[in-house]
C-alpha cells in the first residue's frame, strides 16, 4: 500500500466531498472510511484511477452515514442548496482546503492543527506528538476546529495572507517525535507555491528554505544554541540556499514586495556571507527599513537595532534600541549584546542575566546564562 | 512501581550548600551542570524509571477568583518573595527509598567550582486511584 500516494490524495478527495455539500467533520470521517477500505482491497485489486475510486467510495460512505443519521433532512437541504453543476472553477481543490483550514473564525492554533490534518494528511497522533500533548487532547482540538468551519462554504476566495501566516506558524513550531514540522511546512508551502502564483508565497518558501538550510549548524552536539556569527558555515546546506535565493530573486523581480520576501532577503544576505565578518550589514539595515515600513512590528525594529549595531557601531545600535519599549521580548538580550560590543561588560553581564530570567525556552535561557557567566568570569580575572 | 515528583525550587527551599547564582559560574561549569541533568534523565529512561520532566520560567503569578463578573485577581506579573518552582521531574520507581536515592543524586549536580550544588529537592509521591482488588 502506497501510504505517500494515499496521503497526497486525501486532501483533494476531502475537498470534493465538502464541495458537494458534506460538512467538514462528516466528510473527513467518510474519507477515513474510504482509506481503510483502500488499504483492505487495493493490494488484491488496485484501481486504475486511485483518486476517482477514493471519491466514489468516500461519497458512498458519506451518503450511508447521512442516511443513517437523524439529521438527514437538514443535510439533504444543504445539498439541495448546492449551486447547479456548471463549469468547474479554475481553482485547485486542494488550494481551497488551505483557505478553509486558515479560516479567520479559527484561532491560529486550531488553524495550524487543522492544516496539518486536512492538507498535510498527518494523523492526529503525529500532530499530538509534534505538540507534546496527549492524542485525545489533540483529537478534541481538531474536532472543535472542524465544527467551527463545518458550515463554511467554498464560495469566496480565501485570504492568502492568512494561509501564509498559518504555514509560517507551522514552520516556527519546531519539531519532535517522528514529524518535523519545519520540513512539513516546507512541503506544504511548496505545494501551495505550485498552485498559486503570488510573490509572497514564493517569499515565504524562500524564507523557509534559507532558514532550514542553516538548521543543523544552529545547535551544537549537546543541544546548546550556536549564534549565527559562530556557526560552522560549512554545515549550511548550500543546495537549499541556492534554491531559496533563486526563488527569492524571481519573486523580487516582480516588484510586489511583501514582508516574507523582505525577511527572506535578510536571510539571503546572511546565507551569502562566507564568514560572519563579510555580512553585508548595510544592506540588511535597508531591508529592515523596508520591513518596518511593511509591518510596523516592534520585533522588526528590535532586529533592526542589532543590524544597525553591526553596520554603524554599537553606539548607533544602542541609540536605535533606546526608542523601543524595554518590555519587548528579547529586548534585554539585544541590549546586553550591544553593551558588550560597546565595552561595558558589567552592564552587559547584568542584562544577559536579566534576559536569561525572561527567556522563552530552555536553549535560549542556557545560552544567555552562559553569556552572563562568560562576562562575569572575564571581569573577575 | 509508584510515581514521585522531584521538585526543584527557585526560591522557598533552604539554600543550597554550594549556593552561587548560575551567572557567576564559568560557562564550562554551566555546560557540566546541564550535561549532568541530561545524563541523569537519559539514564532513568534506560532503567525505565523516567516519566517526564520540564523546566519552568522564573516568572509566575498567584491568581484568584474575585467574584462573579469580575476579573480574577493576580498579585502582579512579578513574583518576588514567594516560593517559585524551577522545574520538575516525574519518576516511576519501585520504592520510596529509590525515589530519595535518585533525588539525592540529582541534588549532586555540579555547580560553581565543579562541586556539587547540594540543593534541596522536594520529593512528593503521587496519589493514585485505589486498586481494583483489596484484600
Amino acid at each position: 500500500m502506497d501510504e505517500v500516494l494515499l496521503r497526497s490524495l486525501t486532501p483533494s478527495v476531502l475537498t470534493v466531498l465538502v464541495r458537494r455539500g458534506a460538512d467538514f467533520a462528516a466528510a473527513e470521517d467518510a474519507v477515513q472510511d474510504a482509506l481503510v477500505e483502500a488499504v483492505r482491497v487495493w493490494a488484491a485489486d488496485p484501481p486504475r484511477d486511485a483518486k476517482g475510486w477514493l471519491i466514489t467510495v468516500a461519497w458512498r460512505k458519506f451518503l450511508d452515514a447521512t442516511r443513517a443519521d437523524a439529521a438527514r433532512r437538514r443535510r439533504e437541504d444543504r445539498v439541495e442548496e448546492e449551486p447547479a453543476p456548471g463549469p468547474t472553477p479554475a481553482m485547485d481543490d486542494t488550494l481551497q482546503l488551505y483557505f478553509l483550514c486558515a479560516h479567520p473564525s479559527l484561532t491560529p492554533a486550531s488553524a495550524v492543527a487543522l492544516t496539518l490534518r486536512a492538507v498535510g494528511g498527518l494523523t492526529t497522533r503525529q500532530i499530538a506528538e509534534a505538540y507534546l500533548v496527549p492524542e485525545a487532547t489533540m483529537a478534541q482540538r481538531i474536532s472543535r476546529a472542524k465544527r467551527t468551519v463545518s458550515g463554511v462554504r467554498f464560495d469566496r476566495p480565501g485570504d492568502v495572507a492568512t494561509v501564509l501566516r498559518v504555514l509560517y506558524l507551522v514552520f516556527n513550531e519546531g519539531y519532535s517525535g517522528d514529524v518535523d514540522l519545519a520540513a512539513e511546512a516546507i512541503r506544504l508551502t511548496r505545494q501551495l507555491a505550485a498552485r498559486i502564483d503570488h510573490p509572497e508565497v514564493a517569499g515565504l518558501l524562500a524564507l523557509m528554505l534559507l532558514h532550514h538550510a542553516r538548521r543543523t549548524a544552529r545547535t551544537s552536539s549537546d543541544g546548546s544554541l550556536v549564534p549565527l556569527a559562530e556557526q560552522d558555515r560549512g554545515r549550511w546546506d548550500t543546495a537549499l540556499i541556492a534554491e531559496g535565493v533563486g526563488i527569492l530573486q524571481a519573486a523580487l523581480a516582480r516588484d510586489r514586495l511583501g514582508e516574507y520576501q523582505a525577511q527572506a532577503a535578510v536571510a539571503a544576505l546572511h546565507a551569502d556571507a562566507s564568514a560572519a565578518e563579510e555580512t553585508d550589514w548595510v544592506q540588511i539595515v535597508e531591508w529592515y527599513d523596508e520591513l518596518a515600513r511593511l509591518t510596523d512590528s516592534p520585533v522588526v525594529r528590535l532586529n533592526r537595532a542589532v543590524a544597525v549595531g553591526e553596520a554603524d557601531g554599537a553606539r548607533a545600535g544602542l541609540a536605535a534600541l533606546a526608542v523601543l519599549d524595554a518590555s519587548l521580548p528579547r529586548h534585554a538580550a539585544v541590549a546586553a549584546y550591544l553593551h558588550e560590543r560597546d565595552g561595558d561588560l558589567a552592564t552587559a553581564a547584568r542584562l544577559y542575566a536579566e534576559a536569561a530570567h525572561k527567556a522563552p525556552n530552555l536553549a535560549e535561557r542556557d545560552h544567555l546564562t552562559r553569556q552572563a557567566a562568560r562576562l562575569n568570569a572575564r571581569r573577575g580575572q | 512501581m509508584a510515581k514521585y515528583l522531584l521538585l526543584k525550587h527557585y526560591r522557598g527551599a533552604p539554600a543550597s550548600v554550594n549556593d552561587v547564582p548560575m551567572d557567576q559560574w564559568s560557562p564550562e561549569e554551566i555546560s557540566a551542570h546541564v550535561q549532568y541533568m541530561n545524563d541523569f534523565a537519559a539514564r532513568l529512561e534506560k532503567t525505565g524509571e523516567f516519566v517526564g520532566g520540564q523546566a519552568l520560567a522564573a516568572e509566575g503569578a498567584w491568581v484568584r477568583y474575585d467574584g462573579a463578573g469580575r476579573p480574577p485577581v493576580t498579585d502582579g506579573p512579578f513574583a518576588e518573595t514567594k516560593d517559585l518552582i524551577a522545574g520538575w521531574m516525574i519518576i516511576d520507581v519501585d520504592s520510596y527509598e529509590r525515589a530519595v536515592e535518585l533525588a539525592g543524586e540529582l541534588s549532586a549536580a555540579p555547580g560553581a567550582g565543579g562541586k556539587p550544588i547540594h540543593e534541596w529537592l522536594e520529593v512528593r509521591p503521587f496519589l493514585a486511584a485505589p486498586p481494583t482488588i483489596t484484600e
